[in-house]
């Protein structure tokens, strides 16, 4: 048993209505700790004055440099005492999780044993980054903790001008959009970047994230330092069972409307069954015994959507691989920025591609490394030295992928530009 | 004397997910041919194999307790066949693999409390940030707005009758670790930091500041003859970048941080390309602990939405379709002079057309 709650009439209101209560798995936990009585004293407190009582620190493992958040307590007394002692200390360990997030329920009963041992015995499923967050524990404890969940064979993540956790989806191992193995190249990437996980000395914090398919469920366009996303090159696959059964379903106006009206580059045609050809660069597939549907895939920029809603009867080819954009980032401090077009395509089906992308990611980062300002993404340091000098520095030709719409300005210095045709021009002598 | 011996770090990184899969996940990895939806909160996925799996998911509180951990996992060991996974936003999955066993694995997460839902054209779980729980700067709560406003939306949870997937997410300082999403709740501070000159000389490394701002308006100081920093209070757009680094330049007011609201964000690539949302409300207080207001503008929004949108269309494509004016008729929210961008490029936010539904 531990000591008496304070009250918390604030926090008490949060135990009411359907939705799982945080409230009530802290007081249960608080009928043993101690520690969670006075974190639940410190929560109701904020709730009352809306403010914040935690401040950082500095507190790590041994022979790591991050991965954990310290947190202080602020809320004192006149005489500089904390108001809630036994919560004056409550860090959280920030560990990196399996791709795409899977556990069986032995590995969840160890972390939760770990946690009721060391720590507050609180758990986030998963913070933002994708970390699994065990919130909550003494400086004394954070060592002995980290031991317990290391020997477990889980490892810290990232925190600070760092390489950082990082996500995947669930792709390969559950989803039949899923362009190549999120989970392998998720483990290839990041694990070559270990020391820049734990001993952070990056300009900023440099963020990968994996989605198998320009769904993008790991939002990594508008996230990612680095975002690898699914594609494919070839021609949409087709199952005519599957597509027939959809209509028989769905009918005509839903066709019309929600497929063939929805397509952003009008890539698809309702067609007669008779005129229905595929070959070429044309998908084609009967949904009835009357009508198909045409896609011309070369006009296809493949952005997901008539195969999210005709999910099996539509499916992404079978040439896939993965596009490379650099740069997203949320606002501050230049405003949002999404990640653009870096490498267009690139195989990912064996190692020898996952070490192209693992080498692709280093010379990023040793870029940044050496080029970003303080506090400066990758996306703010594109803005300010241009692509093209980004690319040059690569080694990555351009290409017009790479852009919406070309120059709209005459403000730039063209010395060089019949080297660059004849560079061009001697390109595709050599390929013809 | 020794040093008591240090246990060395096992730099084991990402750990490998292999063993974690459900054996039916492993057999047909990367081999997946459809699924669909027997109801709402349950997804089918038939392998080319034919192998059939069905997933339940549950919405979760995120901060889990060991114990709600712990009933999780009898409900996985009973019900399901021991394995699990979790969504980007906090949702738990349970994999089975006899349609049989999904009725009582529903009945029992909901008995249990566990929302089944979250699948298709639902409101999702919010995804969301640590708030005064557990940040430094946080000028509001995360897990309790999240807990009010998911009350407020679990039917819209356990069914899928929006005309698209709807993602939410709150921050708790513009920072914003929630993210884009179709509606976003973010704090949103109206006045410039209040600085405690006794601290900034020993706790702030003063140039770092000065360099974070987005408009430049620290200044180095001498203030009561100690090196300090200033604020010109004119430019400063409350933004709070200075706080992180400079704990004594203090953002967070209990009366005049409010929470604004964004429409818009997709990430997706589906249809039009991946948009950034934008600003529709603002001036909203930090009401805890349920913060009514904002889930009467949140819930308005979604109205709104789910009246007019056709099928398929996200928050974006709808806005898209019916135009701004529009949107803020349908709504019944200001259009504010506040709303028109004026950041850089700005103008690229502005119309330049003579494109006007009348
Ligand atoms: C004192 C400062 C900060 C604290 C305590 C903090 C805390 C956090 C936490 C707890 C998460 C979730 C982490 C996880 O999943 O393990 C997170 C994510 C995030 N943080 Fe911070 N953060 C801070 C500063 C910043 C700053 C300065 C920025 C941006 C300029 C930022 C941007 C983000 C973003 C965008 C995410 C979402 C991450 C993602 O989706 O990958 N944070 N932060
Ligand atoms: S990003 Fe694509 S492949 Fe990955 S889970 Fe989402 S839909 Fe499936
Ligand atoms: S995937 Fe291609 S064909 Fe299908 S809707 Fe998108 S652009 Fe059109
Ligand atoms: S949004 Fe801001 S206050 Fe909230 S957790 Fe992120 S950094 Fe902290
Ligand atoms: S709040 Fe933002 S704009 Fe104001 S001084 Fe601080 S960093 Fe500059």
């Amino acid at each position: 048993m531990a000591k008496a709650m304070y009250p918390t009439p604030m926090l008490d209101q949060l135990e009411s209505g359907p939705w799982p209560s945080f409230v009530t798995g802290l007081k249960r936990l608080a009928q043993d700790k101690d520690y969670v009585v006075d974190l639940l004293g410190q929560l109701e407190h904020s709730y009352r004055t809306r403010k914040g009582y935690w401040k950082g620190g500095t507190v790590g493992v041994f022979g790591y440099g991050g991965g954990v958040i310290p947190r202080f307590t602020e809320a004192k007394d006149e005489r500089n005492q904390p108001l809630f002692p036994a919560a004056a200390e409550f860090h959280t360990l920030r560990v990196m999780p399996p791709a795409g997030m899977h556990y069986d329920t032995a590995v969840l009963r160890k972390m939760a044993d770990i946690w009721e041992q060391h720590g507050s015995g609180l758990i986030a499923f998963h913070g933002q980054s994708g970390d699994i967050m065990f919130q909550g524990a003494t400086t004394e404890n954070v060592q002995p903790a980290f031991d317990a969940i290391n020997e477990l064979g889980f490892d810290l993540g990232g925190a600070g001008p760092a390489v950082r956790t990082s996500m995947s989806c669930v792709g390969a191992a559950r989803c039949e959009q899923s362009c190549y193995d999120e989970g392998s190249a998720h483990r290839a990437v990041v694990n070559s970047f270990l020391d820049d996980i734990h001993r952070p000395s990056l300009p900023y914090k440099f963020k990968f994230k994996f989605s198998g398919c320009p769904n993008d469920c790991m939002n990594s366009i508008q996230r990612a330092d680095m975002a690898v996303i699914g594609t494919w090159r070839d021609n949409i696959r087709t199952d005519e069972a599957l597509a027939r059964r959809w209509f028989a379903k769905h009918g005509m106006n839903e066709l019309v409307n929600d497929v063939v009206a929805r397509c952003p580059t009008k890539a698809i045609q309702l067609k007669e069954v008779r005129e229905l050809r595929a070959g070429g660069t044309v998908s084609a597939v009967a949904v009835s015994d009357s009508h198909g549907l045409a896609i011309e895939n070369s006009d296809c920029v493949r952005c997901m959507h008539c195969i999210n809603v005709m999910t099996g009867a539509l499916a992404p080819g079978a040439d896939k691989g993965a596009t490379i954009l650099v740069g997203g980032k949320r606002t501050l401090k230049i405003g949002d920025l999404m990640g653009t077009v870096v490498v267009p395509f690139m195989k990912l089906a064996s190692d020898e591609d996952r070490a192209r992308l693992v080498e692709l990611g280093q010379q990023i980062i040793d870029f940044f490394a050496e080029n970003a300002l303080e506090h400066e993404r990758t996306g703010e340091m594109i803005e300010r030295i241009g692509l093209v000098n980004f690319l040059d520095a690569l080694g990555i030709e351009v290409d017009p992928n790479m852009v919406a719409a070309p120059r709209t300005n005459p403000y730039v210095r063209m010395d060089g530009w019949d080297e660059e045709v004849a560079k061009i021009a001697a390109r595709k002598a050599a390929a013809a | 004397m020794s040093q008591p011996q240090m246990r060395r770090a096992i730099e084991s990184g990402v750990p490998d997910n292999k063993p974690f899969l459900h054996p039916l996940l492993a057999k047909n990895y990367g081999h997946w041919k459809y699924h669909d939806r027997p109801r709402p909160g349950v997804l089918h996925h038939v392998a080319h194999s034919g192998d059939e799996v069905w997933t339940v998911r549950a919405g979760t509180q995120r901060q889990m307790d060991v114990h709600t951990i712990r009933r999780l996992c009898d409900i996985a060991d009973t019900y399901a066949e021991g394995h699990v996974r979790f969504t980007i936003r906090s949702n738990i999955e349970f994999m089975v693999s006899a349609a049989a066993k999904v009725a009582p694995l529903i009945s029992a997460l909901e008995d249990g409390g566990f929302p089944v839902g979250g699948t298709g054209n639902s409101v999702a779980m919010i995804a969301h940030t640590q708030g005064w729980l557990h940040c430094d700067i946080p000028g509001t709560d995360a897990s309790g707005a999240v807990k009010a406003l998911m009350d407020e939306l679990i039917d819209e949870f356990r069914s899928e009758q929006m005309p698209n997937r709807v993602h939410l997410s709150t921050s708790c300082c513009e920072i914003n670790c929630g993210g884009q999403a179709d509606i976003a709740i973010i704090v949103q501070h109206t006045k410039p930091p209040k600085i405690n000159h006794d601290l900034v000389a020993n706790v702030c490394e003063r140039p770092a500041v000065v360099a974070r701002c987005p408009v430049a308006a620290i200044r180095p100081a001498l203030v009561n003859g100690k090196p300090s920093l200033e604020v010109d209070e004119k430019k400063c757009i409350c933004c709070g970048a200075c706080y992180p680094p400079c704990p004594p330049m203090q953002i967070n007011d209990p009366e005049h941080s409010k929470l604004a609201i964004w429409v818009g964000g997709k990430n997706s690539n589906a249809r039009a390309k991946p948009t950034f949302m934008k600003m529709v409300a603002a001036g909203l207080p930090n009401h805890p602990p349920r913060w009514p207001e904002v889930a009467a503008v949140v819930k308005t929004i979604l109205h709104a939405y789910k009246q007019d949108a056709r099928p398929w269309e996200r928050m974006s494509d709808w806005i898209d379709r019916i135009g701004w004016p529009r949107f803020f008729e349908r709504t019944d929210l200001p259009f504010t002079r506040y709303l028109i961008d004026d950041w850089r490029g700005a103008r690229a936010n502005l119309n330049a057309s003579t494109h006007i539904r009348f």
